[in-house]
């Protein structure tokens, strides 16, 4: 084979040349900081009736134009009434998270299940939804760019345009929280985008708004930070005014303080949720992982991918430079 | 042989003619007609029919995955398996091109076609793994440079064709087109580094890919240093591959096996392993700790039976003169060290996460339709191979360069 020095040289350079002037302009690493306006809920385990209005409104109003079930032609929002008779579907009976149910109330039981928001013989309700991470993993390895976090809001969102559906967030949600929609051959993935359609109309999220204990309240996530640690202050059996519907909202209702375990959950989770939660069973017998780092996500990656750009510089110069040192005698072939 | 330019004119037919010319591989006496070859067309056949249900009901009706387990078997094996088979082309290339070890040049090819038909496997599958096969190109040009699956997909394409370049030459040597071929050897050496540092990225990059999941991924596997686990085990894989596939085309096709390139690689095979070795045991030691693999659970004893078979059995092995000189025992070696690593990359990608999707009311098993896929890409390479090697100078005769 016959290369010479100089052309193999200018093959090299060309190629260099390719790959720096060929990035475009790409968003930087995932941001660790608050948003400025970042909104969230909280939710409270020990106010929650399970009554499940949280679900019903949560997939009715986001089965409108914007929502995060809606898709186009849609008729009905898409109730889940597999297995279900004579519901003639209009019953909604979702057993978990899913490609059509964004969040969902499940029950703890234990022994005899009498008393509520106790770990032994009793009960409790719990929610599982897209907590709203502050660095998401999902909006990190998703190649397409199609998970977004929201620079002001900080609500976690999806473009559909962009997803290739390869379902890599799935597996990078330290909460398991995005559901793919198996059974579709142009299928989406679907989470809770925090009802931010609705910010628009001066609404705010549905299932905050139709709460009716005050379980699941809205607000900007320092006020929702604050309110949680002042209800764990107190000593449990004081007498609280609970915010209904928002953190600062007027309306109120008056109930003991129960005791509280494990502190707020979504504080320092993969370095912080802003969804945040309370309990009197702790979130490992709920089934929130012990498992979950305290620290972002994303840098895990991005220790990787910073090393990546010198890795290819070192290759191309030894290599180069080996290729002169074994390729002296023939030269200028 | 017949004669093409009656059926599609005098130039194409020309071409045609000079591709289907077999005389180049007539001393390796391959033959097409066989029992085996109908085999593996049926069974690509099958793998279509598959590939086309899949497309036309989406992934869960083809396949067992799930909200709790979303990636299987194409992942586990035909992506990060067949990328890691691939291994062996750029250190055979970079080993000829770059550091100008001229005693491997008469397997550069082979092993540079063999990665092709790896990294087609990869590419193939993960078009149908992801469920909006049609945009499956939208990471080329919606940069996320968060994403270590944007930075794999970008080097699947980006060695793909470097992988196409640095076989073209046989192509062109069997039309005869000197000037293209002087062309594209004018940049071989570049093809070559830009490969070698492609391929350095890729392998790691995949192991990258479970960074972001150490609650989900078992201790066994997750570790800081996942990415170089990839990519050590992919050196050592490669090799064995190389060394596997030479020696089997010297078994089935009548081909001269050189003695000292075999011996050469069992080497190579040696020295990373035993690298490997101590990453993988100090890996345990200062991580989950050796109780985790003795426990006898599920997990325990995959780990443990990926390393005795793919690393402690064939390093024992090699440590004798007796086994690195003998091309039997070298070849047994290969079996071994190609089944324990990709049983490694099927622990990291499929069983790995079962903890947590069992706690999370997962299961998984693949269905019989990736199955299907699976082993039809795996014939697809096979036949590929075969065909490449009776059409094309895949082994170009002593003193031919
Ligand atoms: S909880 Fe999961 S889906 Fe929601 S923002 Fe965090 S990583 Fe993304
Ligand atoms: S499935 Fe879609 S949204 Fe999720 S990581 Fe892949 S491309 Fe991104
Ligand atoms: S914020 Fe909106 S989308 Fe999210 S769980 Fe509540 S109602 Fe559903």
């Amino acid at each position: 084979m016959t290369i010479t020095r100089r052309n193999f040289l200018k093959g090299v350079a060309g190629g260099g040349l390719l790959l720096a002037t060929g990035v475009p302009p790409a968003r930087a690493r995932v941001s660790t900081e608050l948003p400025p306006q970042a909104v969230g809920l909280l939710y409270d385990a020990t106010l929650c009736i399970g009554c499940k209005s949280c679900m019903v409104n949560c997939k009715v109003h986001n089965s409108v134009p914007g929502g995060a079930l809606y898709k186009k032609g849609m008729k009905s929002p898409p109730y889940e009434s597999k297995g279900l008779q004579g519901s003639d579907g209009i019953w909604d009976a979702p057993r978990e998270l899913s490609g059509k149910t964004l969040n969902i109330i499940k029950a703890y039981r234990n022994g005899t299940a009498e008393k509520k928001d106790t770990a032994i013989n009793g009960y409790a309700f719990f929610k599982q939804q897209c907590l709203h991470c502050i660095s998401p993993a999902c909006v990190s390895v998703c190649p397409a760019g199609a998970f977004r976090k929201d620079p002001e809001n900080g609500s976690v969102y999806y473009l559909a345009d962009r997803c290739i559906g390869c379902r890599y967030c799935q597996l990078a949600c330290p909460f398991g929280v995005p559901r793919y929609e198996w059974d579709s051959a142009w299928p989406e993935v679907r989470k809770c985008q925090l009802c931010r359609h609705r910010y628009a109309e001066g609404k705010y999220s549905a299932c905050a708004e139709f709460c009716p204990t005050g379980a699941t309240i809205f607000g900007k996530v320092t006020d929702l930070r604050e309110e949680a640690k002042r209800r764990l202050m107190l000593k449990p059996g004081t007498l609280y005014d609970f915010p209904v519907q928002t953190v600062t909202s007027r309306e109120r209702t008056r109930r003991e303080i129960a005791a509280y375990v494990d502190g707020v959950y979504g504080l320092n989770e993969v370095g912080g949720t802003q969804n945040l939660m309370l309990s009197g069973v702790s979130f490992e017998l709920l089934g929130f992982s012990r498992n979950i780092p305290r620290f972002d996500l994303p840098s895990l990656t991005w220790a990787y991918i910073a090393k990546i750009l010198w890795i290819l510089g070192g290759v191309f110069v030894g290599g180069t430079a080996i290729h002169a040192v074994t390729h002296r005698k023939e030269k200028g072939a | 042989m017949r004669d093409m330019t009656q059926y599609i004119g005098p130039r194409l037919g020309g071409v045609a003619n000079k591709l289907l010319d077999d005389s180049v591989s007539a001393r390796l006496g391959i033959r097409m007609a066989t029992p085996f070859t109908l085999v593996l067309c049926a069974l690509i056949g099958l793998a279509a029919v598959v590939a086309v249900y899949r497309l036309l009901f989406g992934i869960g009706a083809a396949s067992n995955l799930n909200d709790f387990w979303p990636w299987g078997l194409w992942i586990g094996f035909d992506v990060l398996g067949g990328v890691a088979m691939a291994a062996g082309a750029f250190l055979i290339a970079g080993a000829v091109h770059i550091l100008n070890w001229k005693k491997y040049r008469c397997i550069v090819r082979a092993s540079i076609l063999n990665a092709f038909f790896g990294y087609l496997l990869a590419a193939i599958s993960i078009t149908l793994d992801v469920g909006r096969s049609f945009v499956i190109w939208h990471p080329l040009v919606m940069w996320q440079i968060n994403s270590v699956m944007f930075i794999v997909a970008l080097h699947l394409v980006l060695y793909l064709s470097t992988l196409a370049t640095e076989s073209s030459p046989m192509v062109f040597e069997k039309l005869g087109w000197q000037r293209t071929l002087d062309f594209v050897n004018r940049f071989m050496v570049g093809a070559v580094i830009f490969g070698v540092a492609l391929s350095l990225l890729h392998q790691s990059s995949l192991g990258a890919n479970y960074l972001i999941v150490p609650g989900k991924l078992s201790p066994l596997w997750y570790n800081k240093l996942l990415p170089y686990n990839f990519l050590v085990s992919a050196i050592m894989l490669g090799l064995a591959i190389v060394s596997f596939e030479t020696l089997l085309t010297g078994k089935v096709f009548r081909h001269r096996v050189p003695r000292e390139v075999v011996e050469g690689l069992a080497r190579g095979m040696m020295f990373v392993g035993a690298f490997y070795l101590v990453m993988k045991v100090w890996h345990l030691v200062t991580g989950p700790g050796i109780g985790a693999a003795l426990d006898g659970s599920f997990l325990g004893n995959l780990y443990l039976i990926e390393m005795t078979v793919g690393v402690i059995m064939p390093l024992a092995m090699l440590s004798f003169r007796s086994v690195r000189t003998n091309l039997e025992r070298i070849f047994a070696v290969d079996i071994l060290v190609i089944l324990g690593v990709l049983l490694n990359r099927m622990n990291v990608g499929i069983f790995g996460v079962s903890e947590y999707a069992t706690r999370a009311g997962g299961d998984y098993f693949p269905s019989l339709m990736e199955i299907v896929l699976t082993v039809g890409m795996i014939a697809f390479a096979i036949l590929g191979f075969k065909v490449c090697a009776k059409y094309l100078p895949l082994f170009p005769e002593e003193g031919h360069h």
